[in-house]
């Protein structure tokens, strides 16, 4: 493999850049999912036969403290690609662990969160609007679950191989999934929480 | 007992038990072959684990041809049943789950596969590349395909086929039977491997391209799968959460498609057409692109009006989004949504029309030399034109309260289907049979082939639209003598049967060039334009021992023709992948994983699922640089190649 010095270690190589770039349509392609979702969100938000509505389920303080969980853990693996681009592997290192135990704070919130929706008669078979409202963050909550999995080996492979174009690409393109669940969180909160609360 | 009752056929038939026991002899007869000749390694490490994208693409092939033949079959079963009034040769159950099976396994494990095999072994020849951007994704990618398409076809044996329709429409479809679970199972398997397949060719043509080729000098078969790349990288997503949906209003019990607690059976078919309808636009678009390239190869000229080509199917891939809505004119959904719908849908004929007159010109400037593959060309433009106006009829919201749901319906999207993609798929293959095995098929049994497929089709379609404007049922099993339609519905049977002399015509012509053809051709036998002919034959598992550099689409020809240098420079060690046999592994634990589902075995199916993240996490850890192929195996390579 050629590697070239003068580019970010992400970069470095050719096959490196076709991986960004198949990330890159792969995240499109995770656009598509998660707009079908959305879509069938508001096809189906008041659709709650004899289930309860969002108003009366949703509560804004695990929200709003999974929202803050998240946005920082996207800022926390920023610094992280930074670090590794200027060769700080303990930095890095770091940061991707304060990262995932951010994710893994979330996803205790969000199991919490599921656990009081069961509790107030809001299952996944109760209506339509639960089912999809459970899938749409359960979607997302799989995708977090996934990443901190994903996070976890790539993390141990820069313990073990050191910063490489190779491990450098594998973080570079799980931050980039990172950002994504970040962003795609943000449409959550606004348009099923805050939007059902009002 | 219980326990046995599940994976039991409800609706046995002889015609069932007979493909059982046809099935299970095949199965026996293979597995001995194998052992008996000692091939068992050979299968595995060429082939099974092989990523190569040539190889691949031949594994797509032998796929899709098999499937051709199963869809056939039932397409003759659907013709036989409906030849008199008031047969009894199939009851309507075993109809149902019939044209249900035959439009599944047709449009996704029969017409997919073929186009993914072209993507496959052209592509990469054609834009200069040594493979595919990921082939061990692709490897995957075809794994799945295959693995999803033998859990649909195995679904009449064990547990009983989906009965609702290749649309698959709730409530009909929400049924307590496993056939529905079959359905949306295997098509999320093999669809998962489709939607990696578009990300992975995107990738390879955005960047793997030779030196010179800019987007604008692509060939047009490469732009065309270009973009059917680009419809299944956003449109297959929602089948994926469609069929999730599904999935789980059958297994664990959501609302979203039932009747109550606020479910919506419509949601299904807005997703379904959502994704269904561009589905048709990744099938015709590749074809277009194989007639384009045989079009002007065999005009022995360049193809008229190459832009308005381009820009006229990226028009098509935008509208192909923007019609879904025409495939439930009669559903209530208003006067002005029909309107648009009806618009947008009849808007697509514009650039459509504007592709034939292209290759009109192209013929009417040309050289035209009459092969197989160009003979299929020509009889596609009028059969195909037809289709089309049918189309724009089906298209009048107003009118079609009159077809829809009729035999004109049927006529209609096999007129479209059969000479636009089924014909570009035969062409093609005829076209490239010689590059993939270093021999061409014969040229007249193909010619016979392709009349009577065409003399079939027209047969066994055209009486539809009569009998269809005259009222006559989709998907009905049966009809009463006084409805008159007999006769018509005769015609139509001896037309399928011609066709089906036509499809066993092909295997002939496989087995008897096999057997009689020279394998003394060179590697451009058809005198063509363009770069996937300018290696040797057979293919290096390299391709090009130097990446050619080109400075027009159609760099081959300007390399005979007009002393373009495609070759500089001296051989250098080339990178290769190694193979793998995870995407085999990984693939055989989907099917037991989509199996268990199916039948809601909990237990396999939590370890299935626990086996797919290992392979992942393999996967992961994995350090696999491949390999590289030394100067001097090139120089050799070479030229025994050359001395061939
Ligand atoms: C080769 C000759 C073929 C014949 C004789 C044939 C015949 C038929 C018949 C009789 C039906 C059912 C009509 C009904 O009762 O509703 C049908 C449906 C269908 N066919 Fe074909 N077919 C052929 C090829 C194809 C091909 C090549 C494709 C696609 C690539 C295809 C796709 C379909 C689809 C999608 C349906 C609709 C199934 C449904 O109603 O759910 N057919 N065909
Ligand atoms: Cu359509």
């Amino acid at each position: 493999m050629k590697v070239d010095h003068s580019l970010p270690l992400e970069y470095s190589t050719e096959e490196n850049q076709l991986k960004i770039l198949g990330f890159w349509i792969f995240i499109g392609a995770e656009i598509m999912l998660f707009a079908t979702l959305f879509a069938t969100y508001f096809t189906l938000e008041n659709r709650t036969g004899n289930g309860p509505t969002g108003a009366e389920i949703f509560e804004i303080a695990p929200v709003i403290l999974e929202t803050i969980l998240l946005l920082t853990s996207s800022f926390t693996i920023g610094l992280g690609v930074h670090a590794m681009r200027l060769g700080r592997k303990k930095a890095m290192m770091g940061f991707f662990i304060v990262t995932l135990v951010l994710g893994l704070g979330f996803l205790g919130v969000e199991i919490f969160e599921f656990m009081t929706y069961a509790h107030e008669g809001a299952g996944i078979q109760t209506s339509a609007f639960t089912s999809i409202l459970l899938t749409t963050l359960g979607t997302h909550g799989a995708h977090v679950t996934v990443g901190l999995f994903w996070g976890l080996f790539i993390l141990i492979q820069v313990k073990k191989r050191g910063l490489t174009p190779e491990t450098g690409n594998k973080s570079f393109i799980f931050s980039l999934y990172w950002h994504f669940l970040d962003v795609v969180w943000i449409f959550i909160f606004s348009f099923i929480y805050l939007k059902g609360l009002l | 007992m219980e326990f046995f009752e599940r994976f039991a056929i409800p609706h046995p038939s002889i015609a069932i038990y007979a493909s059982m026991v046809a099935a299970g002899l095949t199965l026996i007869a293979v597995l001995a072959g194998l052992t008996y000749f000692k091939k068992w390694g050979y299968l595995w490490r060429e082939w099974i684990t092989t990523v190569d994208h040539k190889r691949i693409g031949i594994m797509y092939l032998i796929s899709a041809l098999l499937m051709l033949f199963r869809g056939g079959v039932d397409a003759i079963m659907m013709r036989a049943q409906l030849a008199v009034p008031d047969n009894k040769l199939l009851d309507s159950q075993h109809y149902n789950e019939i044209f249900t099976t035959h439009g599944v396994v047709m449009i996704l494990f029969m017409a997919m596969p073929f186009i993914i095999f072209f993507m496959n072994f052209v592509i990469p020849l054609q834009i200069g590349a040594r493979d595919v951007a990921f082939p061990r994704l692709n490897a995957l990618s075809f794994w799945l395909f295959f693995m999803g398409a033998m859990l649909f076809n195995i679904s009449f044996m064990v547990g009983g086929s989906p009965d609702a329709g290749w649309t698959s429409y709730f409530p009909l479809a929400d049924t307590d039977s496993v056939g529905t679970n079959y359905y949306m199972i295997a098509i999320q398997i093999a669809g998962i491997g489709t939607l990696m397949t578009g990300i992975n060719f995107m990738t390879t043509i955005l960047k793997m391209r030779a030196p010179g080729m800019t987007l604008m000098k692509m060939p047009m078969f490469t732009w065309s799968a270009f973009i059917a790349n680009v419809i299944i990288v956003f449109a297959f997503p929602v089948l994926t959460v469609a069929l999730a949906f599904g999935t789980m209003d059958q297994l664990f019990g959501t609302q979203f498609f039932t009747l109550d607690n606020g479910g919506m059976a419509m949601l299904w078919a807005n997703l379904f057409w959502v994704w269904g309808h561009p589905e048709v636009y990744i099938l015709i678009l590749p074809a277009f692109g194989i007639y384009s390239e045989i079009i002007s190869t065999f005009s022995k000229r360049n193809l008229y009006g190459y832009k308005s080509m381009v820009a006229s199917m990226v028009l098509i891939s935008v509208l192909s989004f923007v019609v879904w809505a025409h495939h439930f004119f009669t559903m209530g959904q208003g006067a002005m949504a029909n309107s648009i719908f009806s618009i947008t849908t009849m808007a697509i004929a514009v650039p459509t029309g504007v592709k034939i007159f292209n290759w009109i010109l192209t013929l009417w400037k040309g050289k035209i030399e009459f092969t197989t593959p160009m003979l299929y060309s020509i009889l596609f433009i009028p059969l195909f034109t037809l289709g089309g106006v049918t189309g724009v009829m089906l298209a009048m919201s107003a009118a079609d309260y009159q077809y829809h749901n009729t035999m004109f319906l049927v006529a209609h999207f096999h007129n479209v289907i059969i000479p636009g993609v089924v014909f570009a798929m035969l062409a093609g293959l005829t076209y490239y049979w010689p590059k993939m095995f270093g021999f061409m098929l014969n040229e007249r049994i193909g010619k016979w082939t392709a009349w009577l497929l065409s003399i079939g089709f027209l047969l066994a379609f055209m009486p539809m639209y009569v009998t269809g404007l005259d009222g006559q049922a989709r998907r009905m099993y049966t009809y009463s003598e006084s409805t008159g339609f007999g006769p018509m519905n005769m015609v139509s049977f001896v037309g399928a049967a011609i066709m089906a002399i036509g499809f066993v015509l092909i295997v002939y012509n496989i087995y008897y060039s096999v057997r009689y053809a020279s394998r003394d051709i060179s590697a451009d036998p058809w005198d063509a334009r363009t770069l996937e002919w300018a290696t040797h034959t057979p293919v290096p598992h390299y391709n090009f021992a130097i990446t050619p550099e080109v400075a027009s689409s159609e760099a081959y020809w300007d390399y005979k023709k007009k002393n373009h240098e495609l070759y500089k420079g001296d051989y250098e060690k080339i990178h290769m992948p190694n193979n793998s046999g995870i995407p085999f592994v990984m693939s055989c634990i989907f099917f037991g994983w989509g199996f268990s589902l199916i039948f809601s075995l909990w237990i396999p199916a939590i370890i299935t699922t626990i086996g797919i993240f290992v392979c992942m996490t393999l996967r992961s850890f994995e350090k696999d640089h491949g390999h590289y192929v030394s100067v001097k195996e090139i120089e050799d390579t070479e030229s025994e190649l050359r001395g061939a």
